[in-house]
């Protein structure tokens, strides 16, 4: 019986010329990861277990990224203790607010070209998934399982069985990568891959790229998955060329593919034509319908996150607000995700736009996503929101709602003050 | 070992979003983080909770976030086992990592109701609901979480392996 593609890439971390789904296996860490909220805890169990360096100083990766810049002098505390640890263990991937190589850990590791395919990552946060995009296996774990991989650089897998996901033909206009996982979240449920992995294929791939990837795989989570993972094709060697040459022209990295004979638990086929603008009413992300069916008044619209605050994300907000405003009495926060997407969209003028068109810019954070700072709602608001959770209570009060969205229907919603998409645009 | 107490209900996907609130997470010590267990969903639970007690719910247990405060919290706050139909994956593995009891039981999960009172015993994975006289039984633990938890848990276990350096 042949393997996944994340089957293959855990056998080879873990040293076996085969492994089968739902078998136990330890395996070697190629990447860390850690924030703000979730290291700290770690570093006190990395303590309390009489460990005092990390495995590798160059393959641990700490980002201040969910309650910064600071919100409170309780965040500061943590950030500060997170900052200690990194100075003290010499960790080369910490970045500090205002680097370049700085914003929202999704956003930057990719980016800084730390990620490439073949890679086995953990990090402790959820969204960690978001690295099968480039053909790497990674998923999220707790604050305990952080601090034995800082101390041990190795972990422990169920070797997870996975669901083919069929992508075929091209999308329509204004549709993206969040349209299309929230499609499919919509059609398997909050547990759809409970404990599985997505594996997604077809010649759809080649329309997408790999900002668009980089989002569907980021909610695999929201289905349940363990991980989401793609294909290596041109847009992969391409971005991989582009962020890191050195490691690209050295060939530091694997290429894996699923065998012929693969066993997936199913196959799931996505007609992208077919695939409509989409949302996710409150309060779960798989309660999804098409945008245009949905008439509901806003109070706020967020445009960021790990999810949806890559440079294309930008790019395509400001081409809808050019030369439109936000609807009187509505709030947009726009947030680039990293300082460098921050930094191409003042220098390309787009920051400017989003500024003519009545939207308030802030510095790369995961904030209002998780309801941390920078955009929290109070009772009875509702937010139309590019991030990845709807849940009660997600973005502030308890009373309030969050309905997810793409960037296009984000912007068009914030221009009419209601769930819409830029085909109700004048 | 056995565990004894009354029932607390919930439904599918309860998520770590409403079993801790992110506003709450400037702090990872457990006695600030009960202080607001499940307040979002179920605002009287921190002041009704006894030690011993049991949270049984449906489908997907601690689904989204991978924040450990969550386990973490349900712990602290007194409770002796949570019970569902399933978990979330990063959620089953938190809670082993920091020692609250899990058990995956979807008849249970379905027929106790809250205010039960419940027993339930770790070893052979029975399940008594003492109120309504009925018992299930819940899928023992793979075999690699009985080492860890003979082990005291993940980080004694790492601590074992990386010969305690």
């Amino acid at each position: 019986m042949g393997m996944t593609m994340t089957q293959k890439i855990l056998a080879a971390h873990a040293g076996l010329q085969s492994v089968r789904s739902g078998e136990l296996i330890e395996a070697k860490l190629d990447l860390v990861l850690g924030n703000d909220v979730t290291t700290p805890p770690a570093i006190k169990v990395f303590e309390d277990m009489g460990a005092d360096a990390v495995f590798d100083k160059d393959k641990v990766c700490l980002v201040p990224d969910h309650f910064t810049p600071n919100k409170d002098i309780k965040s500061a505390e943590l950030t500060k203790c997170m900052r200690c640890f990194a100075r003290q263990q010499e960790i080369s991937h910490y970045y500090e607010l205002g680097q370049k190589e700085m914003g929202i850990e999704h956003v930057i590791l990719p980016d800084n070209g730390i990620v490439f395919p073949g890679d086995l990552i953990i990090g402790a946060d959820s969204h960690t998934c978001t690295y099968g995009a480039l053909g790497a296996f990674s998923t999220g774990v707790g604050s305990t399982d952080l601090a034995c991989a800082m101390a041990s650089g190795s972990t422990w897998f169920k070797v997870p069985e996975a669901i083919k996901v069929v992508l075929k033909g091209k999308p329509s206009e204004y549709v993206t990568g969040k349209d299309i996982i929230l499609h499919l979240i919509g059609s398997i449920g909050v547990d759809g891959a409970l404990y599985k992995s997505l594996e997604f294929t077809g010649d759809g791939v080649h329309h997408l790229s790999m900002d668009q990837r980089l989002t569907i795989c980021n909610m695999a989570i929201e289905c349940g998955g363990k991980n989401g993972i793609f294909p290596i094709d041109e847009v992969t060697l391409e971005y991989m060329e582009k962020t890191n040459k050195e490691r690209f022209i050295e060939g530091r990295y694997t290429s894996f593919y699923p065998d012929e004979d693969a066993e997936y638990s199913e196959t799931i086929e996505i007609d992208l034509a077919k695939v409509p603008l989409t949302v996710a009413l409150p309060h779960l992300p798989s309660n999804t319908k098409p945008a245009s069916e949905v008439d509901l008044p806003i109070d706020q619209v967020v445009i960021g996150s790990c999810t949806n605050g890559r440079y294309e994300d930008i790019k395509t907000a400001a081409e809808i607000f050019r030369g439109r405003h936000v609807k009187e009495g509505i709030r947009c926060i726009v947030i680039p995700g990293s300082q460098r997407v921050y930094r191409r969209a003042l220098d390309e003028g787009l920051l400017a736009i989003f500024d003519d068109a009545g939207c308030v810019i802030s510095t790369p954070t995961c904030g209002p996503c998780l309801g941390g700072h920078m955009g929290i709602l109070a009772a009875g608001e509702r937010c139309v929101s590019t991030t990845n959770r709807n849940f009660v209570g997600r973005m502030g009060h308890v009373e309030s709602e969050v309905i997810l969205a793409g960037v296009p229907v984000a912007a068009a919603s914030a221009i009419t003050g209601k769930v819409a998409t830029p085909f109700d645009l004048k | 070992m056995k565990v004894k107490g009354n029932v607390f209900k919930y439904k599918d996907n309860v998520d770590t979003d409403v079993i801790i609130p992110a506003r709450h997470l400037t702090s990872a010590d457990p006695e600030q983080l009960k202080l607001h267990c499940m307040e979002d969903i179920d605002p009287s639970f921190v002041n009704k909770v006894q030690t011993g007690d049991i949270m049984v719910a449906g489908k997907n247990f601690g689904c989204g976030s991978s924040r450990e405060h969550a386990p973490i919290a349900i712990k602290a706050s007194g409770i002796s086992l949570v019970i569902a139909s399933d978990f979330a994956r990063i959620f089953y593995r938190n809670a082993i990592n920091v020692g609250l009891p899990i058990m995956e039981c979807p008849e249970a999960a379905a027929a106790i109701k809250a205010g039960d009172e419940v027993e339930a015993d770790f070893d052979t994975g029975i399940i008594t609901d003492i109120t309504s006289g009925e018992t299930f039984t819940a899928k023992p633990f793979p075999e690699f979480i009985k080492k860890i938890i003979d082990c005291g848990g993940l980080v004694a276990y790492t601590k074992e392996k990386t010969g305690g350096k």
